[in-house]
Formats: C-alpha cells, structure tokens, sequence
C-alpha cells in the first residue's frame, strides 16, 4: 500500500509567552498538543473546531510556517518537519495554501500576472515565457476569471474575485495539497457558493487533496470527506463524514452540531447549550480537557486524560464514555 | 400597533466617485414587541439602515431623507439633544464586535451605570445595584466581580452578553442588533441566541436583527425583510419566507447556503450560484436592482424598476415575475 500524501504523528506546538513584565518564568500556549491524522490523495479532510482549538495552527505546522515543538510531519514518505532548506524548497512547491482574507494575503502593488508569474518562475516549472503566459491564462481559465485581468491590481477586484486569484496562486505551484484556512468564512452567501464549487471542480479536476479549515460545519458537510474535530488543542474524534454528521460520538461534537441555527423556520431542534467559555490554552485543564464544559463529565474525567480509540471503522473518539460503552456492549 | 415606521429612507453619501445611494427608498414598519430580521449581503445597505435609524450617520458626507416615526415623533425632525435622549434609552444597539464597541479603559459597571445614571437619573449607589442586577440577567456569573472588571478580562461571549446588559439597562422599547453573534463561536452563539430569545420575552422589546445567516434568522425572527443594492426586494413573515420565497434574490440566497444534515437525506446537491456581483451604487440604475444577476430577467427588467406588489399573505416583494398566491412547495 502506498503511504498517505500526508501524515502527520503527535505533533505539538507550544508558544512561549511572558507571563509579566518582569518574570523570568515564561509560560507556555499550548496551541496543538498532540495531533495525528492523515490525508490521501485526493481526500479532503475537515478541521473543525472553535476559536482557538489550535485548528489554524495545525495548518501552518504543515506548511512549516514555523517550527514545531514535537511530532511529525511526513509529505509522501518524507519528513518535512525537520528537512534541511534544499529539499524543504521542493516540498513547499507540492504544499500551498489558501487563506481566509483575500484583502490581506495579496500584494496589493503587484498586477495578478506578477503574483501568478511569482511561484511559476520560483518552482522553475515554466520553460520559456510562452509557456509562462500559457500557463497564466490557463490558470485564469481554471479559477473562472477574465485572461484580461491578468494585468489588473487586487484592488480592482471584488472579494470573491480576489479568492478566486488566492487559489489560482495556490494551483499555480502544480500543488498535491492545498490547505485552505477559513478560506470561504469572510465571503458572502452568494459568493461562497462559488467558490466552495469552484474548490470541489478544481479538486475532481486534479485529484486534490485539501486540508479544510473551517468552523462553518455546514460548509463542511457539503465539502469533506472525513473530518477531524479539535478541541483546545487536542482532536477529540475523527470519522467519515457520514459517521459525525449521522452518528457523532464525543459530547463536543454532539454539542458543536446541535448549536448551529438551521435555516429552518421552527424546526423541533434542541440544542445543547454548553456553559461557559472555552478554557485558556496557557493552563488547559487536567484530565479530559473538555470536562469543565461537558454535561457528561464523571470523576475520572477529571484525573485522567482520555486516548483517541476506534469506535467504529474509521471512526476514532477520545473520551472515557465510549470506553464504558465498548465494555458494557461486548 | 407600528412602533417604528420608516417611509422611503434614503442615506446616501457623497463619495469622491459620485453619491453613493446606500439606502435608496426603503420603507418598513416594526411592531410593538416584534422581531424583524433585516437580511442581504455586505453592502446591501442593511448597516446603513440601522445606523440612520439612530441617526449615528455623520452628515456630511451622509444625508438622511424620508421619514422615520417612533412612537409618534418624527426622529429626522428632532433636535441633536432630543436625539441623545432617545438613544440608549428608548432605542438601543448593539453591534458585532464587542470588543470595539466597549470602552477599554472602563469598568463594565462603570460602563453600564452610565446608561442608567444619564438616562434614569440614578444615583452611583443605585445604578451600581441595577448594574449587577443586569450582569445577572444576561446570564454573567459572579456579577458583584465582574461588575469591577474591564472589557479585556472578559471572553468574547462574556463582552456581547455586557453590551446586551448595557442596550436592555434601561428597558427600551427598540433594540438594534446589528450582526450580534456573527463574531462569536457557534457554541457561544447559541449562548447568545437562548438569551436573547429568553430576554425577549420577559423585557418585551421589539427587535431589529440584522444579519446575514439565515440560520440565526430562522431561529429568533417573526417576520423579514430581504434587502439587496440599498432596496427592499422581499418582506414576508419568517416561515412564509423560507417556504415560497418569491424574489429571485432570495431564492438565490435561501439555494446557496448548505444544509446540515444535506448529506444523510441524500439531498445534497451543487450549491446554487447567484453568477456576478453587486452593482456599484454610485451609478444611477435603470430598471431592476437585480436585473444584471437574474436568470429571469428581460428587457422589461431592464427598463423599469418593478415596486413592490404582494404575492401572498403579508408577503410582498419587487419583481415582474414572481408569481401572486400560494405557490407549491
């Protein structure tokens, strides 16, 4: 079996933070602790989860934005996490990305050529300049924009338009991955629709694989294959997107689908009202970390911390109920 | 019996490129105790509208026209000082970002006693006590703290449930809520949803919800208004709305969001795409608003703007086409 496009084994990031003006002791965010998943080729696998549930920054790990605490992040049989400048050049090219706001992740003093042109010459995957404006206007093409506004300026776009120029960027690097942060979440409905059809044509057309960052767990469901659900810096289950829209395990999940409002007028819907807020990612609580907010917290909840574990094929869940359920059921 | 009725607002604004008409000839009507949802996407004018309601548009480059009548006076006719005393009062707001619309520098006690002490004349002591009685309304708890923290002490959820203590502090009969959970979280959403709700119906006071998710419209709105490029293009009662949406707008906007669940019933399905985008508002339109987008649209469209008709029960909207009666589901 060939090994999955991506994989990524327990992978943390801690952000150091000064915990006052004059203090030595410096703390820790513990933004992503312990992470593991993996993407096919041409699968889209969702991240879902709240402000702050260290979902953005499981994306940027991948892209090695920055460096990582601990853990591994494995491209095509190949360990990214740790590669040495030279070979991480050639990587980046097979990994892009497409951002949440298109107003602030495009140059505004560069024409779409030059932004499109950039990781073309960069990669060196044109031959001559003919094969350059080949694949400019081919790329146009594929992200349903006008040849001629290869020569316009951000600005003169709309923000849809804009997207469409993010993506166009990402594809033009020839990419396997593309993660996509929150990339549909600052566009109107109308124009949403647009591009979350444009994202799925491009990804039968290709062969794709998205990372979807997203909290719009609509969006997701029209979208993914699986999805992961992230919860202070943990995944808390993982499962085919039949199993967690059909059947979700873990409370948070349960809790996280039933808060979104249905465009349903008086639809028979009630909703679990979690209490409180999420807690700090600085002191995440001990134990379970959802057990300060979980309606069905119990004292080992509280001291031990739950593992992910198959709860069915597929379907992976961290917490201590489903064990209770595995044993009572077999 | 119409506690706010608006006739023909018109806000424009001059602009460098000509006057942008944002809010081109909208009227509408709240009721006492009502929810209206006033939808439509970024630019529609939905904004506009709720700030020439508290007439917080700076005039110049802005100007208001038209009329907007609450509980028997006209707003547009009142003087700046009469204006103040309605605001926060009688008609309060509040807005999407919490976090901006707080004063950094000020405790939330300080923050809502001022309401109370500017408008129902107060003592420090009293308002202090009205102040954590409001805290605990909305839901915050430790109040008697809370009341001493500042704004960045608090959650995200935590400042929006203060705003709505500072907007309710004085019992107004009108409550703007402009996008007030678009920032939030969906599980504080659905915090800020349920209190809502369940203020509403113990404070009495009608509100003015505007958004663009038609899930939270469905959830707290009785009736709605669809607006699009600075019109009035739909109004309808909530479940009539979502049901036969008769505008092509609407129709557009209720097809292009995903259904949770889309994919269990087998219903899903490639979203539906409103092709183009807004028109600019700085240049005169002829004919329809929507003309440029409407698969629908004729030469008729394009050459005189239809007014709004009704199409059903309490159901109006502004096309050519759409069709009158009940229509099958």
């Amino acid at each position: 079996m060939s090994p999955p496009l991506l994989q990524v084994n327990d992978l943390k990031k801690h952000f150091p933070v000064k915990a006052g003006l004059f203090s030595r002791k410096s703390e820790f965010v513990y933004a992503v602790d312990g992470v593991s998943f993996e993407i096919a080729r041409g699968e889209t696998l969702s991240l879902v989860g709240e402000s702050g549930c260290g979902k953005s920054t499981v994306g940027r790990a991948i892209l090695r934005l920055f460096d990582i605490t601990a853990g591994q992040v494995i491209l095509d049989g190949q360990r990214i996490d740790d590669a040495a400048p030279s070979t991480m050049r050639q990587m980046r090219r097979r990994v892009q990305v497409v951002f949440q706001d298109p107003f602030s992740s495009l140059n505004p003093r560069m024409r779409v050529r030059d932004i499109l042109a950039e990781p073309i010459r960069n990669f060196g995957l044109a031959k001559s300049a003919e094969d350059l404006e080949v694949r400019l206007t081919a790329l146009m093409d594929t992200v349903r924009l006008p040849r001629e506004a290869l020569n316009r300026r951000p600005h003169e776009f709309s923000g849809g338009q804009r997207q469409r120029v993010g993506i166009a960027r990402a594809l033009a690097a020839d990419p396997e991955l593309i993660v996509c942060d929150e990339a549909v979440s600052a566009l109107d409905v109308s124009v949403k629709a647009q591009i979350v059809n444009l994202l799925q044509d491009l990804q039968s057309e290709f062969g794709l694989a998205l990372l979807f960052i997203s909290h719009d767990l609509a969006i997701v469901e029209h979208m993914t294959h699986r999805v992961a659900v992230m919860y202070l810096g943990k995944i808390v289950e993982v499962a085919p997107r039949r199993e967690i829209f059909a059947a979700p395990r873990h409370p948070y999940t349960k809790a996280l689908l039933s808060a979104v409002p249905l465009p349903e007028p008086g639809a028979q819907r009630n909703p679990i009202i979690l209490k409180g807020d999420v807690p700090s990612p600085i002191n995440p609580p001990k134990g379970c970390r959802f057990h300060t907010r979980c309606p069905f917290v119990f004292d080992r909840c509280r001291v031990e911390e739950p593992v992910l574990r198959a709860a069915g094929p597929e379907q992976w869940v961290a917490c201590h109920l489903e064990e209770g359920a595995a044993t009572t059921s077999s | 019996m119409a506690l706010l009725e608006v006739d023909n607002l018109q806000t424009h604004f001059r602009t460098p490129g000509g006057i942008n008409r944002a809010v081109d000839g909208v009227s509408f009507h709240v009721d006492e105790g009502e929810t209206l949802a006033i939808v439509g996407e970024s630019g529609c004018g939905k904004s506009v509208t709720s700030m020439s309601l508290m007439r917080l548009i700076p005039e110049p480059p802005g100007r208001i026209a038209g009329s907007i009548r609450f509980a028997g006076k006209d707003l547009l006719n009142l003087s700046d000082r009469e204006m103040r005393a309605i605001r926060g009062n009688d008609i309060s707001m509040i807005f999407q970002e919490p976090m901006t619309s707080l004063n950094p520098v000020l405790t939330v006690g300080r923050q809502i006693r001022e309401t109370l002490m500017i408008h129902q004349g107060l003592d420090k002591q009293a308002a202090e006590t009205h102040a954590i009685e409001m805290l605990t309304l909305v839901g915050i708890p430790e109040p008697k703290r809370r009341v001493r923290e500042y704004p960045h002490q608090l959650s995200g959820g935590m400042r929006q449930r203060v705003m709505i203590a500072i907007a309710l502090a004085c019992n107004p009969k009108l409550l703007i809520a402009d996008e007030p959970t678009t920032a939030l979280d969906v599980t504080i959403q659905a915090q800020i949803l349920k209190l809502m709700l369940d203020l509403k119906r113990r404070v009495g006071a009608a509100i003015i919800l505007i958004t663009h998710d038609l899930g939270v419209v469905a959830e707290i709105a009785e009736r709605v208004m669809v607006m699009y490029a600075g019109r009035k293009v739909e109004e309808a009662p909530v479940a009539e709305l979502f049901r036969s949406p008769r505008h092509p707008y609407t129709q557009g906007l209720l097809g292009a969001v995903p259904r949770l669940g889309s994919s269990l019933t087998g219903t899903a399905r490639r979203l539906a795409e409103i092709p183009g985008q807004v028109p600019d508002l700085r240049k005169p339109i002829s004919g329809c608003v929507f003309a440029g987008r409407c698969a629908l649209a004729t030469d008729l469209c394009r050459q005189y703007a239809p007014g709004l008709e009704e199409k059903g029960p309490r159901h109006i909207a502004a096309c050519h086409y759409a069709a009158k009666g009940a229509v099958a589901a």
